[in-house]
């Protein structure tokens, strides 16, 4: 493999040797490309409802839940990804239902509800487990992706792929226009509620390799910058799945090269993608603006 | 086109509320199938919550409502929309498709065509792949009217169809009303312009809460009739009682 070189290191060694070479790698990129796959059209979906920190409250939202399981059976994915599920369903759910009730605003009882549960959660956590399992459930280890988690996050990512192809005319009708998808009888609320479970199931799937912290890093930030890409729901999608693949991949490379944590890593590239969309990105970024092209006749 | 036969709408004593407020107060009447019918009243009168609840999106608090549910097209206020969104003109206006081809069911190459075709109809030939934040208002009601033409329904409720549109664009709006109408299709309106609907609405509404007056429009608008339905928008009553109480029976309360 030689010819190919950047900086004098050759690109094999760069970019294909660490998998190659060691295992734990290997899966947690195939973790993270499965999470790629269908977090960012989710984050899509939630950047249109203005639900952008919905995803994030979740991810806090979950901690009890995964505190519990952690209580009950220790690192042990089914026990906490059960738990967190739960949790997840209870704040997301929960928020809506006492909003309605009490007539305040859903984002107030979400922000309520989702303190309430970091702080639990963190507690819970607290009376049993050491620094080093609390810093595992905060900021996760991608590196320490098993088998189980893998699986998890490769079965969540083909129900949500599933789900998504099949839902979508539904879930863009009642993003656009509930008042019509009402006075049609589409059943928003049943169509919201199972893009709430989709939104938990997949923290729950990135929880595994980023942490409950980082978490939303994959399903918000590609989804965020691929506003000024595509000027379509689909099209945002896919630019969307593109960056996160992309930042996974760049994201691990740049950890194992240079030492630095995987989340964080992941997180920062997706960060970067999403800087350079808002400067430069055709739709609505800031330097296609500055550059004063002529204006059209019609 | 089918059911316009029971197209009918009739109310019976209906209250609705927000709240324990009236929003509209013990109304009964029938708007007649194949009517072209305007609303007015002040704002506030409860002329949105009435279309609100024939479209079954508002409870009935007290009385009876029977309206065709599975017949209604709704064309509810234009700024409750996010015009941000991004989808293009013919996606929205292939969105009336949905009481026929539901969630799953791939469009037909004919309802794609009728799609386009409801795009022309109102104007806008050669926008199908437009982004609906390009248009302007007007453009955007009209792509929505486009919509209501896919959607085919026997009764059509248009809540300030001409609000913040040009005379261009009301007119030729109002022209595809008057073509509903002929087709046989039970229409109501929520207007405020009182002239356009002395010439162009042959029944009118008007509504201040309660029921002011109902019927020819000429003898629904006059001036007598107007000045009650202000005096009775601008009354609010802090300390309302409970309605339907024997007046001794409230006092006592």
């Amino acid at each position: 493999m030689s010819g190919l070189s950047l900086y004098g290191l050759p690109l094999y060694d760069l970019l294909w040797a660490p998998f190659a070479e060691f295992g734990f790698l290997r899966r947690a990129l195939v973790g993270c490309l499965a999470l790629s796959l269908a977090a960012p059209p989710l984050g899509v979906f939630l950047v249109l409802r203005r639900m952008s920190l919905t995803a994030d409250v979740l991810a806090h939202g979950i901690l009890p839940g995964i505190a519990a399981g952690f209580l009950v059976a220790g690192l042990s994915v089914t026990a906490m990804s059960v738990g967190g599920l739960v949790a997840g369903l209870v704040v997301a759910v929960g928020a809506g239902a006492i909003s309605r009730a009490t007539g305040g605003r859903e984002d107030a009882a979400l922000a309520a509800l989702y303190l309430l549960a970091l702080a639990l959660g963190v507690t819970l956590i607290s009376t049993r487990a050491g620094s080093v399992e609390l810093s595992h459930l905060l900021f996760g280890s991608v590196l320490g992706v098993d088998d189980p988690a893998l699986f998890m996050m490769a079965g969540i990512s083909s129900l949500t792929l599933l789900a998504l192809a099949f839902a979508w005319r539904p879930l863009v009708l009642e993003c656009f226009d509930p008042g019509f998808a009402a006075a049609a009888r589409a059943r928003g609320g049943l169509w919201h509620l199972l893009f709430l479970v989709l939104v938990v199931l997949n923290v729950l799937a990135a929880f595994q390799a980023l942490g409950t912290l980082m978490a939303v890093g994959l399903m918000m930030l590609p989804a965020v910058a691929s506003r000024h890409w595509g000027r379509s729901v689909g099209g945002m999608a896919y630019a969307a799945v593109g960056i996160a693949l992309a930042a996974s991949l760049s994201g691990l490379l740049l950890s194992y090269h240079l030492d630095l944590p995987t989340g964080p890593s992941i997180v920062l590239v997706a960060g970067g993608v999403w800087v350079l969309s808002a400067l430069a990105g055709p739709v609505d970024g800031i330097l296609p603006r500055l550059l004063r092209r002529p204006h059209l006749t019609g | 086109m089918s059911g316009v036969d029971a197209a009918g709408i009739t109310l019976t004593d209906l209250t609705l509320t927000h709240g324990r407020r009236p929003a509209v107060h013990h109304i009964s009447g029938r708007f007649a199938p194949g009517s072209l019918t305007a609303i007015v009243g002040p704002n506030g009168a409860g002329k949105s919550t009435l279309l609100r609840a024939i479209a079954g999106l508002h409870p009935a608090r007290e009385g009876g409502l029977r309206a065709p549910r599975h017949a209604i097209a709704l064309l509810p206020q234009a700024a409750a929309l996010d015009r941000a969104f991004p989808i293009s003109c013919l996606d929205v206006v292939m969105f009336g498709h949905w009481s026929r081809a539901g969630a799953f069911r791939a469009l037909r190459p004919a309802e794609k065509r009728a799609a386009r075709e409801a795009l022309s109809a109102v104007g806008l030939e050669g926008f199908e792949g437009r982004p609906v934040g390009s248009l302007s208002t007007g453009q955007f009601q009209r792509v929505l009217f486009a919509r209501l033409l896919v959607q085919d329904a026997p009764v059509i409720l248009l809540d300030e169809p001409f609000n913040a549109v040009d005379s261009r664009t009301a007119a030729d709006l109002l022209a595809l009303v008057h073509r509903w109408h002929g087709e046989g299709r039970t229409i109501l309106a929520v207007l405020h312009d009182l002239e356009l609907v002395r010439q162009q609405f042959p029944r009118t509404l008007l509504l201040a809460r309660e029921p002011i007056a109902w019927g020819p429009t000429a003898e629904v608008l006059t001036a007598a009739n107007r000045l009650k339905a202000r005096m009775m928008s601008e009354g609010w009553d802090a300390d309302a009682e409970a309605c339907g109480l024997p007046p001794d029976a409230r006092s006592a309360a």
